[in-house]
């Protein structure tokens, strides 16, 4: 046993690796993605990013059936595209371990929605545990492998962004659980789930159900600390560590697994305390459950104070609402700007916008870094709601009647492309749409912080393999107008959109250019040279954080941040733009 | 032994080097044999949007993230973070400022005016200025700005020194450690030595 600092997710995967887990599969999202990208880098396991988590969980049911331990990583949406398999594997069970790891974002630090993984245990008929730090996530992910082989049931491991993307002291052992595969045994009234299985797999899912509920009752993830017994508070997760900060006498009933819920010991706490409360995130699920047994949590959510629906907690809130005074503070400096996130300095989604703008195209979008399209100045997206929507949204547009007088376009990332957004092409294709499909291929999953993809040419684990060629890709689906530009080249990119959404069939372009952070030699900045710069403000309207203006209104470009991509010398149409002298090497901070 | 629990909230823009300053603190506190949390996010925020990460450290830490008015110490690596993360810091808190603007896009733009006052605010919360930047290129390189920073804050806790030294050069790649150290002196040079600040 050694002790280090460790992240929830670090822990988690580390819990999985000891656990003798030696496959590993997951598509990346906030905050789950280093939990998979640090178990790749674990001696002995196998790991891989499949192109969407549907897939990854399908990969993990075989991996789990032919013998070897399987972990599965996703964030809280992705169960959303795993649910399908996810549903009946809790009839077929496991063949080995299954483990999946899920990480939810209350208050949306890096989602499209506030999602609350923990109703996918009454839901699908799974366990869920919940860790409440790094030390647990490392000990519950072992308990959720034993658990899940001696219940035949996957496990599901629930995390938030506080606990996955929060640092702790974890005791952690060099000693694996043998990952020899075990043998697979043919047996079709367990695996091949038709009516007359499934009938009989419910039944035993049943059984299996009942047998966790007696098991939860006495489990030692299931922790009760008796204090003052005038305030007993049922919590879970990284809310448990809140509580503790916020009301250190009161009694704790620590839930470490969500479902199923240990209802008799639930019961005999509320018994013992005067006042009962639920401190939870996301979704009132806890306290949902506490009320079907019949025990009558007080309605903190009603008080005037209150814990709130939606969001985070913290130790404040939670003390306020149960009625402690907020600590004095400083007062806050008014009409600060926010800051949003912004499109790096030679970023190529800025070149696609830009040509997207020129035809005021209605863009629906998706999720990735070029997301950001849609804030000012570039402004030029119109919707962004789930990987992969962008596609059928063009077409569901169209339909309703969209693109006489402004063309419709969809906008979608490689990552996503591969995801989910192929099978949107092919409903485009095969029913005869004329929108225009714009894949933004900078050859990386960018925004989640550069995992490679079945685009990229590269695996999770570093081998080089096979890249999808997209030209051909979108050909074999029936798109006949196919073709290729670089978005830095701003006039070629927009000849290319004009063209193609004048055509009045199909089309996809291919904007390609790698990721500005993938190019590690930087070009030399550009400057403005005032005498030439007019102030008409082109440049500024690509949203390029190197580039301000001055109180003159004319252009500044700051030398530590240009990148020298020259898209804003392409914009300026008094040639005011040029390069520097020798570039500083001073980088930026 | 208890110790009542040090909280450390470290402010700026994405692509800073906040989070691996968090991070050398945080080992910090582990190398001194104390309980520590590390609260951090990741993901959108860090394409230049405001970043906060928070070090929590003591005999025995619950929750990695804190609230308005609990902060000890803020290490605000911009003006405008600083005056945003302001009501975290306790009144009788320690409020540490690298003394420079990066303006965000709708200022950029010419959408919204600059804010104004912020220096001023800062100054009236008795905030100490600290040019990183510019003792960072003395030390070697302007990219060593956290570390002078780090270097300010460590004369406000009772780390020894050459524990920050050990933990500062097991962290930062090799060929930067000498002149990491040398930003790390100066910013606790700047910021008095374990007395009052000189700024
Ligand atoms: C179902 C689902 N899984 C994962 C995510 C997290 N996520 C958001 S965008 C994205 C990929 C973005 O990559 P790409 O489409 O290549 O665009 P880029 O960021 O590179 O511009 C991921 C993985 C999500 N939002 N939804």
């Amino acid at each position: 046993m050694s002790s280090t600092l460790l992240s929830g997710n670090e822990a988690v995967a580390r819990g999985a690796w000891e656990a003798g887990a030696s496959v590993g599969i997951g598509y990346p999202g906030t905050p789950s993605t280093q939990a998979l990208e640090v178990f790749a880098r674990m001696e002995g396991v196998y790991a891989e990013w499949a192109p969407n988590e549907k897939v990854a969980l399908e990969v993990a049911a075989g991996a789990s059936m032919g013998g070897a331990r399987a972990f599965v990583t996703m964030k809280h949406v992705g169960m959303n595209v795993a649910a399908d398999p996810l549903f009946t594997l809790a009839y077929t069970g496991v063949g080995a371990g299954l483990v999946v790891f899920v990480a939810d974002d209350p208050g949306m630090h890096s989602s499209q929605n506030e999602q609350d993984s923990r109703n996918w245990g009454p839901f699908a008929r799974v366990p869920v545990l919940e860790p409440a730090d790094s030390s647990e996530a490392r000990e519950f992910t072992r308990a959720a492998f034993e658990m899940s082989e001696h219940f035949d049931i996957p496990v599901i491991v629930r995390s938030t962004t506080r606990l996955s993307h929060s640092k702790g002291v974890v005791e952690v052992t060099r000693d694996r659980i043998s990952t020899e595969p075990r043998e697979y045994l043919k047996d079709i009234g367990k695996w091949v789930m038709m009516p007359a299985m499934a009938r009989a797999r419910r039944r035993s899912l049943d059984e299996r159900l009942r047998q966790m509920s007696e098991f939860v009752e006495d489990s030692q993830l299931n922790r009760i600390e008796m204090r003052d017994s005038t305030l007993g508070i049922v919590t879970s997760g990284v809310c448990y560590q809140y509580v503790r900060e916020a009301l250190p006498d009161a009694s704790v009933f620590k839930l470490g697994i969500s479902f199923p819920l240990p209802e008799e010991a639930l019961a005999a706490f509320a018994a013992q305390v005067d006042r009962l409360v639920v401190v939870e995130e996301a979704d009132a699920y806890l306290a949902s459950h506490l009320r079907s047994l019949g025990l009558d949590p007080e309605p903190v959510g009603l008080q005037p104070v209150g814990l709130p629906a939606a969001g985070e907690l913290s130790p404040g809130i939670i003390a306020r609402a149960l009625g402690a005074e907020a600590p004095a503070t400083r007062d806050s400096v008014s009409g600060l700007p926010p800051r949003p996130p912004l499109m790096c300095p030679g970023c190529p989604h800025r070149g696609a916008y830009n040509a997207l703008r020129k035809v005021k195209a209605i863009v629906t979008g998706d999720i990735g870094c070029y997301t950001l399209g849609a804030l000012a100045p570039l402004a030029s997206m119109d919707s962004c709601v789930c990987m992969g929507a962008s596609v059928g949204m063009a077409h569901g547009m169209r339909l309703a009647g969209q693109g006489s007088d402004r063309p419709v376009a969809a906008v979608i990332g490689d990552s996503t492309f591969a995801h989910s957004g192929v099978t949107g092409l092919i409903d485009l294709a095969y029913n005869g749409s004329d929108a225009l499909v714009c894949i933004l291929d900078n050859r990386i999953t960018a925004m989640t912080g550069h995992q490679q993809n079945p685009v990229s040419g590269m695996t999770l684990q570093g081998r080089p393999t096979t890249e999808i060629d997209l030209e051909a890709l979108c050909r074999s689906v029936g798109v006949r107008r196919v073709r290729t530009v670089d978005p830095h080249d701003l006039a070629a990119a927009e000849q290319a959109v004009r063209e193609e959404v004048a055509a009045d069939e199909l089309s996809v372009i291919i904007f390609r250019a790698p990721c500005a952070l993938l190019i590690k030699e930087k070009e030399q900045p550009y400057a403005v040279d005032e005498e030439s710069c007019t102030a008409c403000g082109l440049c500024i309207r690509l949203g390029c954080p190197a580039i301000s203006t001055g109180e003159d209104g004319k252009a500044r470009i700051d030398a530590m941040i240009c990148v020298g991509c020259g898209d804003c010398v392409q914009v300026c149409r008094f040639s005011a733009i040029e390069l520097t002298g020798p570039a500083c090497d001073i980088g930026g901070v | 032994m208890t110790l009542p629990t040090v909280t450390v909230m470290l402010a700026g823009v994405g692509g800073q080097g906040t989070i691996l300053a968090a991070d050398v603190l945080a080992k910090t506190a582990v190398a001194a044999g104390l309980d520590v949390k590390l609260s951090e996010v990741h993901g959108m925020a860090q394409r230049g949007g405001s970043v906060d990460t928070v070090v929590r450290f003591g005999h025995s830490v619950a929750s990695p993230i804190t609230d308005h008015g609990c902060a000890d110490h803020l290490v605000a690596f911009e003006m405008i973070e600083a005056a945003r993360q302001l009501p975290f810091v306790k009144p009788g808190g320690r409020l540490l400022v690298n003394s420079r603007t990066i303006d965000p896009l709708p200022v950029l733009i010419g959408d919204l005016a600059p804010p104004t006052g912020v220096e001023e605010a800062l100054v009236a919360e008795g905030a100490i200025f600290i040019d990183a930047e510019e003792l960072a290129c003395e030390a070697g390189s302007p990219k060593s700005a956290n570390i002078v920073l780090l270097g300010a804050l460590s004369t406000g806790l009772e780390f020894p020194l050459d524990l920050w030294m050990e933990v500062i050069g097991g962290r930062v790649p090799p060929a930067t450690v000498e002149f990491n150290l040398r930003a790390f002196e100066l910013g606790r040079r700047a910021c008095g030595e374990g007395g009052a600040c000189l700024v």
